[in-house]
């Protein structure tokens, strides 16, 4: 029967490393925002299609 | 620079109903760009921007999603950015590469904004990293200081639509910020606890308290020991304290009773597990905490780009143009001094009361004093703080300092020393009734195994502690709460707290202000024998002369087709009474009645008029009359109906009073000329004759009454707009369901009244099993959550039905 001491000690261990997981994302700040990110996500991937779309017009500008 | 650009396909072209592709408003005349229309030239400069930089998807993730650009950019503005001690005080870190700093913008609104605003970067190098935060509308921004200054960043953002609101109250974010932190982690670990002391009980429960290993029960019994240990020294700290707070004030709180309970809880399973006589408790134990802390998050629903504590600071500009020596010098509000001399530019806001030093100014005051038309001054006037200037600079010299000013003076009142009481909850009367009920039970027990058998009499008297704890009853109130917090938040009803639903319900008064609040706009409207096209057209290009609010209006107002061009000759304005002119041969004059020599009854002079004269004959004239809000009279018969008692505080004169006595079909509680301090002690009066009064206003002068009365509902049509220190901010366009709000405020009261009455059915069945010194860990680990859970399922229905019933359906 031993062999659950070893088996609780683990599976407390591995909860606990979920524990140490959630209160490092709190403290991170990743809990603050909840929202933004599912925004920011869908970004990346467009813009290089509309870099081509850009060569096309004739708008120039005198910096 | 980035501003200049060379367009080549630009042209003008005449197009009805199209909208424009930035801000999405419908143009009569577009401006063509790119087979592209803007509304106006802001816009299109808007667009050019972002298409140089290649960030034009901006209009691809939303249609439309500009902010319309406010024309051209006034450039001294921001000049008090530059200021080292005011940088000091906004940014968050500032070394000589990089500086960090957070921005509130109210204009974001969209999946489109923030794709704009976290790629500042690319319109500006000097820009390192830019990242938003949708639902606390901030942006915060790292950018090197030695290519871009703050005052560059900030006129950036406000060409493209995102002026920024520069205040100085930052610091309080950070500190709720902290507080919503520490609150996660307790429910995480609260949690963790309770999942894990539940796990290693299921021995216990299988084997009814009989495990064969005794080496195995040991360690079980003792691992649950050290896992309740955070729980009962962290998490459940806050009960503690709050009933220790309470009873140092001779009072005994909700919490007072929890805090009992846990102790009890505790102190009993931590004996059996030393001593080795059972399981303990403690699965339930770590259980109410969890949900408890649980259902206090729930309740707390924070809006948080709303801010419900302003007070004038956030109104008044941060910086403020002073003339030294005859040059312009930028210095913070609060080191202005009598005696200063300063420039106030379009738009902007007079910090301090002061005297007019230039010709003419036009300032518009319906924020401060309730007053619905800009006022003309001329120099040597007073001009008081607060008041928004349009028109073209002006010159002024201080008199007051800002916290002595007419309007500031008033948050030297006591009431914005002290924080509202908080009301004493109708739950604290039941909780006061439970906890008797509970200690005679408990002493019932107890005589009863006294005189049948003494070794189970520690026993019972525990268990009926333990289970009787007030938990559920508590969870219902506080999930209740947090449901009718959410529903009122859809409808556009923002409530500070939950504790203000319950002062909501109890509200038999309601004060409303006038501008802004009833009325929100002033139309415009012609009276008088019908002018022809000509004439009119005559008019419009009289009043287009002038900057005066009121023709500006009129301008708007005639909509005719200028074929014709006619050339003004011998134009003169006088201040405060009219415009005159000659054109095409015509003499015509527009005005006052003064300026008319036209005699006039008393209503009509205080109406705000402008009579218009042609040729020595006085056509008609330009009413202005404000417009009441929409379902305005459906709501007050329906409050009339529902016996509140109905009042009117307005700072306006009372040239509106019969159309208000129509409104309330009332004449005695209608109020006009209340200094802000007036209407503050009005609400007073009231509450000396135990009123229970809800004030609703708008602008600066109501800070004082909102702060004084029991419930304060600011109004605001935009929620980036500043309002004044509230409970509670409402939608303009959802003041007509007041009534819906506040049967609703009552009915979450009956809801909560009948999860009480479920709650105690379960603690009469938890008791009954205590009492009959009955209850194994099993049964306390199955009653609790279960009755915890069947309450939050009970109260999310009802709430949502009622929500139904009440707003949804008479929506």
């Amino acid at each position: 029967m031993s062999v659950i001491i070893i088996l609780i000690i683990a599976s407390v261990l591995v909860a606990l490393g979920f524990l140490t997981a959630f209160l490092w994302s709190v403290k991170s700040g990743q809990y603050d925002d909840d929202y933004t990110p599912s925004i920011r996500m869908l970004f990346d991937d467009e813009i290089k299609t509309e870099k081509i779309n850009q060569t096309n017009t004739p708008i120039k500008s005198i910096k | 620079m980035w501003r200049h650009f060379y367009v080549k396909n630009k042209f003008i072209k005449n197009i009805n109903h199209i909208n424009c592709y930035h801000c999405g408003d419908s143009c009569s005349e577009a401006i063509v760009v790119n087979e592209k229309s803007f509304c106006c030239e802001g816009c299109k400069q808007v667009f050019l921007l972002l298409n140089e930089n290649e960030l034009c998807n901006y209009y691809a993730i939303d249609s439309n999603p500009g902010i319309k650009a406010k024309g051209k950019f006034v450039s001294n503005k921001y000049q008090f950015l530059e200021d080292e001690s005011i940088i000091k005080k906004l940014v968050q870190f500032n070394t000589s590469t990089q500086t960090n700093i957070t921005f509130q913008l109210p204009q974001i609104h969209c999946s489109s904004c923030v794709y704009l605003l976290e790629n500042l970067h690319r319109i500006n190098s000097g820009i390192i990293k830019s990242q938003t935060n949708f639902h606390r509308k901030e942006v915060f921004i790292a950018f090197n200081p030695q290519q871009i200054s703050l005052r560059k960043v900030v006129e950036l953002l406000a060409f493209i639509g995102y002026e920024p609101t520069i205040t100085i109250n930052e610091s309080e974010n950070k500190i709720e910020n902290n507080f919503n932190r520490k609150r996660i982690y307790k429910i995480g670990i609260a949690g963790f606890c309770f999942a894990n002391i539940m796990m290693l009980s299921f021995p216990e429960y299988f084997s009814s308290g009989n495990i064969d290993e005794q080496q195995l029960k040991h360690i079980f019994s003792w691992l649950i020991f050290a896992l309740s240990l955070p729980v009962l020294l962290y998490s459940a700290s806050d009960f503690f304290i709050s009933a220790y707070n309470g009873i140092q004030q001779k009072f005994l709180n909700i919490d007072a009773p929890i805090a009992f309970a846990i102790v009890i809880t505790y102190g009993r399973s931590y004996y059996e597990i030393i001593s080795g006589t059972g399981a303990g408790f403690l699965d339930s134990g770590t259980g109410i905490v969890f949900f408890m802390l649980v259902g206090r998050w729930f309740q707390t629903k924070t809006y948080d780009s709303l801010s419900f504590e302003r007070n004038y600071k956030s109104y008044f500009p941060l910086g403020v143009t002073v003339i030294v020596d005859n040059k312009e010098k930028n210095i913070s509000v609060t080191q202005l001094k009598k005696g200063n001399r300063i420039i106030i530019r379009n738009e902007e806001i007079i910090p301090a009361d002061a005297v007019l030093i230039s010709d003419l100014a036009n300032i518009d005051y319906s924020f401060v004093s309730g007053e619905n038309v800009p006022v003309n001054k001329k120099c040597g006037d007073l001009v008081f703080a607060g008041g928004k200037l349009i028109g073209k600079a002006i010159e002024l010299k201080i008199v007051k300092e800002v916290s002595q000013s007419y309007i500031t003076q008033l948050w030297n009142n006591d009431i914005f020393l002290h924080k509202k009481n908080e009301q004493q909850s109708f739950i604290h009367p039941w909780s006061k009734y439970f906890t008797i009920a509970l200690f005679s039970i408990a002493l019932a027990t107890t005589c009863y195994w006294y005189f049948i058998d003494v070794s189970k009499l520690w026993n019972a008297l525990t268990a009926v502690l333990i289970v009787a704890c007030p938990c559920s009853l508590l969870l219902s109130a506080t999930f209740t709460y947090g449901n009718v917090l959410r529903y009122l938040g859809k409808y556009k009803l923002f409530l500070k707290n939950s504790s203000v639903i319950e002062s909501l319900s109890n509200i038999n008064t309601i004060v409303f202000d006038k501008t802004g609040t009833i009325t929100n706009t002033i139309s415009t409207l012609y009276e008088g024998t019908q002018l022809s096209e000509l004439e009119l057209s005559y008019v419009k290009l009289l009043a287009a002369q002038s900057t005066h609010p009121l023709s500006k209006k009129i301008v708007n107002q005639i909509q005719i087709e200028n074929s014709q061009q006619f050339s003004i000759q011998h134009f003169k304005e006088y201040s405060g009474l009219g415009l005159e002119g000659v054109i095409n041969n015509c003499n015509i004059k527009i005005g006052s009645a003064k300026f008319l020599n036209k005699q006039i009854t008393d209503q009509a002079s205080l109406q705000t008029n402008v009579y218009i004269k042609i040729h020595d004959v006085i056509k008609g004239k330009f009413v202005f009359n404000n417009i009441y809000r929409d379902g305005i009279k459906a709501l007050i018969n329906a409050l009339n109906k529902n016996k509140y008692e109905l009042h009117v505080l307005s700072g306006d004169n009372n040239a509106e009073l019969l159309n208000m006595e129509n409104l309330f079909e009332t004449k005695a509680n209608i109020n006009f000329k209340q200094t802000p301090q007036e209407k503050l002690n009005y609400i007073k009066t009231l509450q000396q004759k135990n009123k229970k009064v809800l004030m609703l206003g708008d602008g600066l002068n109501d800070a004082g009454a909102l702060m004084q009365s029991d419930v304060g509902i600011a109004i605001s049509d935009h929620s980036s707009r500043f309002s004044p220190a509230c409970d509670a901010l409402l939608d303009g366009n959802h003041l007509f369901q007041l009534n819906q709000f506040l049967k609703y405020s009552k009915a979450s009261k009956k809801i909560i009244t009948a999860s009480f009455i479920l709650s105690i059915l379960y603690n009469i069945v938890g008791v009954g099993f205590a009492a009959q010194s009955l209850l194994s860990p099993m049964i306390a680990a199955i009653l609790m959550p279960l009755s915890s859970i069947s309450i939050v399922i009970f109260v999310g229905i009802l709430t949502k039905i009622t929500a139904f019933k009440t707003i949804a359906k008479n929506n």
